[in-house]
């Protein structure tokens, strides 16, 4: 990764890429021109002594024209070619397949043609082009994945697209950029994109080679929980080290006496958290807001066993 | 030449009553700048410690200083809200209008100097309000967008209602202003006669008159939606959140002309003082505020270019966008030009006016990248924003804020402050501003987005050298402070009433001026700025 700019990794970055170099040769330029005439004529110019005679000099009509025109030729076809890579950022092309996007406090979920669901998680195949239809549950969202130059708002009430192609396998962020409340600055996830065998053997259900589920397979329980807090965007509304979030703290929650909003009580085991991701509504902890959703679909029995290893070693 | 011979007969500065009541009763506009001169500042300062707490937070990606993500997000949007409702917006307008509007053009006071005054206490109204809703402060950014602002369990109403009141005093400020330069100028200051201080604080009147009224509406819709559940702006009531959008840029552009314009009139005035020499351009500039101001009512939709808009709209308002750029390269190359030829000392106030032009600059440009449609879409909402928006708000305004206060400091106050210390601080403050914000452009290339209260680990040199840069900053502006400050408590006179030799009126009269202003009106024969051998 250069310093200057991300890997670009998407169809869409070349051109992105080429505006941007543009826009910074003529910035620098103008910009140490400003400079260096400035520095030269305070140097030159200084004042020696107190009778130092100057110039009545109040306008130039011949350079006010030139340096009108200059700039305003460079800033149109700066425009200009602005539009014409925006145009190809906005209109996917026919081909490309679709994917379901709703993005929530604070937490994304994909759903694929074949009925296919990830969270927090994209898969896309490498070199075909996709199409996000994103919807928002709640507030204004962003999707936006820096090595792709891509990103659009997500509003409640109506669909939004995006679209890009995605050129390198590999795994890249997909940041929420639009204020979203306390989780904003988690509402992370990642996009994955696979080779066109590798994303077969995703589609068709098996566990990936090297991708991060089987990776996790072979760690213990409690460590694949801990990725899954993360992966999962738990980690958006619950802490591990006792502070308070959106929802209760993980730290010494296993075997602790929860209130509940209809004032009766509850024991923490196994259960109660197995029941509160599956269904997070039906025992309400007294002082939060119902605003978890369910997991039902999302994660399996078998994560839900790895997270509640890993609460359970959170002491 | 300015005629500014003048009988100095016996006269008592404004200054000389003392007590309570001749402050908060006054309707000496030199005096009333001052009460806007205090009022910014304390907002300044206050916003100014809450941004080094953001940047200190964000020295290491997890939190660690304030204890909750939403204690971050409150901090930002105090930060903000102060920053541009209370700091920047009336800012130099309210304060060094008031103070240099009536003084330039010779007149006596400004046309309504009772409704100055109101304006005055609206304004202090407004941040009664304000402060009153600091105990439990919103969380919803400056921009207070829905449908967030509606849904947040945290205190909207206050905060907003505190930017609807002081709506008012801006209108009235801006009234009152263009009244006065229309009716109140001496004879023979005509407007081709007439500083360009005058000129930019004219086209900022005619921003606060037209755009302030949207802005406030769209607050008090938010307000009632809000408190009695109408669905204006939240879909979930049948709302769109796009109209917000709308009508807060609709005002929030034009308000950065409104934070930016009295700037370009300070280092209009502070240049060709410190070059002897007629400013270069003079219609050019003073036009170009108006072109500017006319235009940037038509640009707003920039800030929406990933909101979902359609891309027709797009398409205009990056042409729009871009036009607006046009004027604003012509101003800086005419400042630079005025240098050319002149002899050129470098008062703490000419420091303070070159570095604007170096940043605004800066500012300029980046604005640019984002005018661009395609390379928006990758930056809007990064800290690319972030450090664009403070080198034209900062680098632009603030230099020209605090080069008018080492520039006026003698004729406002009729005191001297120490020229050495305040050219440390002006260093300072510049290496320190730079150190801050220019890491985060490309922070924001590599896609780190804006409000964050925690981030990737891989932005953390980025961050950590911004937030070293704030200290320095912070700390030129606290020497400055008090290099300002103490000469007050002092004894002590300026030796000349006119130590720089500027030709413009409000050099003619003495430090601090009588309460009069002027003894006799005078009469104006020549322009501002005849600097320099014909
Ligand atoms: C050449 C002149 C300028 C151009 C072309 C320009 C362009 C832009 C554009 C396109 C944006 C929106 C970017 C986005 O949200 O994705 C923006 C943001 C902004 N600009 Fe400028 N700008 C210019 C000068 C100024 C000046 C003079 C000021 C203030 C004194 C200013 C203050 C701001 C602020 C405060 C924002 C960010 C608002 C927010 O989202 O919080 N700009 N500028
Ligand atoms: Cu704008």
């Amino acid at each position: 990764m250069s310093t200057w700019i991300p890997e670009s990794a998407s169809n869409l970055a070349a051109s992105v890429d080429n505006i941007t170099l543009f826009v910074t040769i003529v910035s620098v330029f103008f910009f140490v021109l400003i400079s260096a005439v400035l520095v030269a004529f305070s140097i030159k110019y200084r004042r020696k002594s107190e009778d130092q005679e100057t110039a009545y000099i109040t306008h130039n009509p011949v350079i006010e024209t030139i340096w009108t025109i200059i700039p305003t030729i460079l800033l149109m076809v700066i425009f200009a070619w602005g539009w014409i890579a925006f145009k190809e950022l906005r209109n996917p092309p026919a081909e490309a397949i679709e994917v379901n996007v709703v993005a929530k406090q604070w937490l994304w979920e994909f759903e694929y043609f074949t009925g296919k669901k990830s969270l927090n998680e994209l898969f896309v195949q490498q070199n075909k082009p996709v199409r996000l239809i994103m919807r928002s549950d709640d507030v204004i969202h962003s999707f936006f994945v820096p090595q792709f130059r891509v990103k659009q708002d997500i509003l409640p009430g109506s669909y939004q697209q995006l679209w890009f192609t995605p050129t390198k396998v590999g795994t890249f962020d997909l940041l929420c950029a639009e204020y979203c409340g306390s989780g904003h600055s988690k509402m992370l996830a990642k996009v994955n994109v696979l080779s066109p065998e590798a994303f077969a053997r995703w589609e068709k259900g098996d566990e990936l080679e090297d991708g991060p589920a089987l990776a996790a397979i072979s760690v213990s329980p409690v460590e694949r929980g801990k990725d899954l807090y993360s992966q999962r965007g738990c980690l958006a509304c619950h802490s591990v080290d006792g502070k308070e979030v959106i929802g209760p703290t993980f730290k010494n929650l296993y075997g602790k006496t929860e209130k509940l909003a209809d004032g009766s009580s509850v024991l923490v085991d196994e259960n109660y958290l197995r029941e509160s991701i599956y269904e997070p509504q039906a025992k309400m902890v007294a002082g939060y807001a119902p605003t978890m959703p369910s997991f039902k679909g999302i994660l399996s029995e078998d994560e839900v066993t790895a997270l509640i290893e890993y609460i359970k070693t959170l002491k | 030449m300015a005629n500014g011979v003048m009988t100095q007969t016996q006269h008592i500065p404004y200054l000389a009553q003392k007590g309570l009541k001749s402050w908060i009763l006054t309707t000496d506009h030199k005096r009333i700048g001052i009460l806007y001169l205090v009022t910014i500042s304390f907002f300044f300062m206050i916003a100014g410690l809450t941004a080094l707490g953001m940047r200190y937070e964000l020295m290491t990606p997890e939190l660690d200083f304030f204890r909750t993500a939403t204690e971050y997000n409150v901090a930002f949007t105090l930060h903000g809200s102060l920053m541009v409702f209370f700091f920047i917006v009336p800012g130099i307008a309210a304060s060094f209008g008031n103070f240099l509007i009536p003084l330039m053009i010779g007149a006596r006071d400004v046309a309504f100097p009772r409704i100055n005054l109101l304006s005055f206490w609206i304004y202090l109204v407004g941040t009664a309000i304000l402060l009153s809703a600091l105990a439990q402060p919103a969380d919803t950014g400056w921009t207070f967008y829905t449908p967030y602002s509606i849904q947040t369990g945290t205190k909207v109403i206050m905060i907003t209602l505190g930017v609807f009141v002081l709506g008012f005093s801006s209108i009235l400020t801006g009234m009152n202003f263009i009244v006065t330069i229309h009716k109140l100028r001496a004879p023979g200051m005509t407007w081709s006669r007439l500083p360009l201080f005058i000129w930019a604080s004219y086209a900022t009147a005619i921003l606060q008159l037209l755009a302030t009224p949207v802005v406030g509406i769209t607050l008090l819709l938010l307000i009632a939606e809000r408190a009695f559940d109408i669905g204006f702006f939240d879909p979930a009531k049948g709302g769109d959140p796009i109209l917000f959008q709308n009508f807060f840029w609709f005002y929030s552009h034009p308000a950065v002309y409104i934070m930016v314009i009295p700037a370009f009139g300070i280092i209009s005035e502070i240049i060709p003082v410190f070059a002897r020499k007629p400013i270069f351009g003079y219609k050019a500039i003073a036009y170009s505020s108006f072109a500017i101001a006319i235009i940037s009512f038509f640009v707003w939709l920039h800030h929406m270019f990933v909101s979902g808009i359609s891309e027709t709209a797009a398409a205009i308002f990056s042409f729009l966008t871009m036009l607006v750029a046009i004027p604003t390269a012509v101003k800086v190359f005419n400042w630079t030009a005025t240098l050319y030829k002149g002899s050129i000392d470098f008062h703490s106030s000419m420091l303070y006016a070159l570095s604007f032009i170096v940043l605004f600059t800066v500012g300029g440009l980046t604005g640019v990248y984002l005018g661009a449609l395609a390379v928006d879409v990758h930056l809007h909402d990064t800290y690319f924003i972030v450090a664009h928006m403070h080198y034209v708000m900062i680098g632009g305004t603030v230099m020209g804020f605090f080069g008018a206060l080492h520039f006026w400091y003698q004729k406002w106050f009729g005191k001297v402050f120490d020229e050495l210390t305040a050219k440390i601080a002006w260093f300072l403050i510049f290496v320190g501003f730079n150190v801050t914000f220019f890491p985060q452009f490309f922070m924001g290339f590599q896609g780190m987005p804006r409000r964050y209260a925690t981030y990737p680990e891989e932005y953390i040199s980025y961050h950590a050298l911004s937030t070293y840069g704030s200290w320095i900053l912070g700390l030129g502006v606290l020497i400055m402070t008090v290099n300002l400050l103490i000469p007050l408590w002092k004894e002590g006179r300026p030796e000349s009433s006119n130590p720089y030799g500027s030709l413009s009126l409000e050099w003619q009269v003495p430090s601090p001026p009588p309460h009069e202003n002027f003894d006799e009106i005078p009469t104006v024969t020549d322009w501002t700025y005849a600097y320099g051998k014909k």
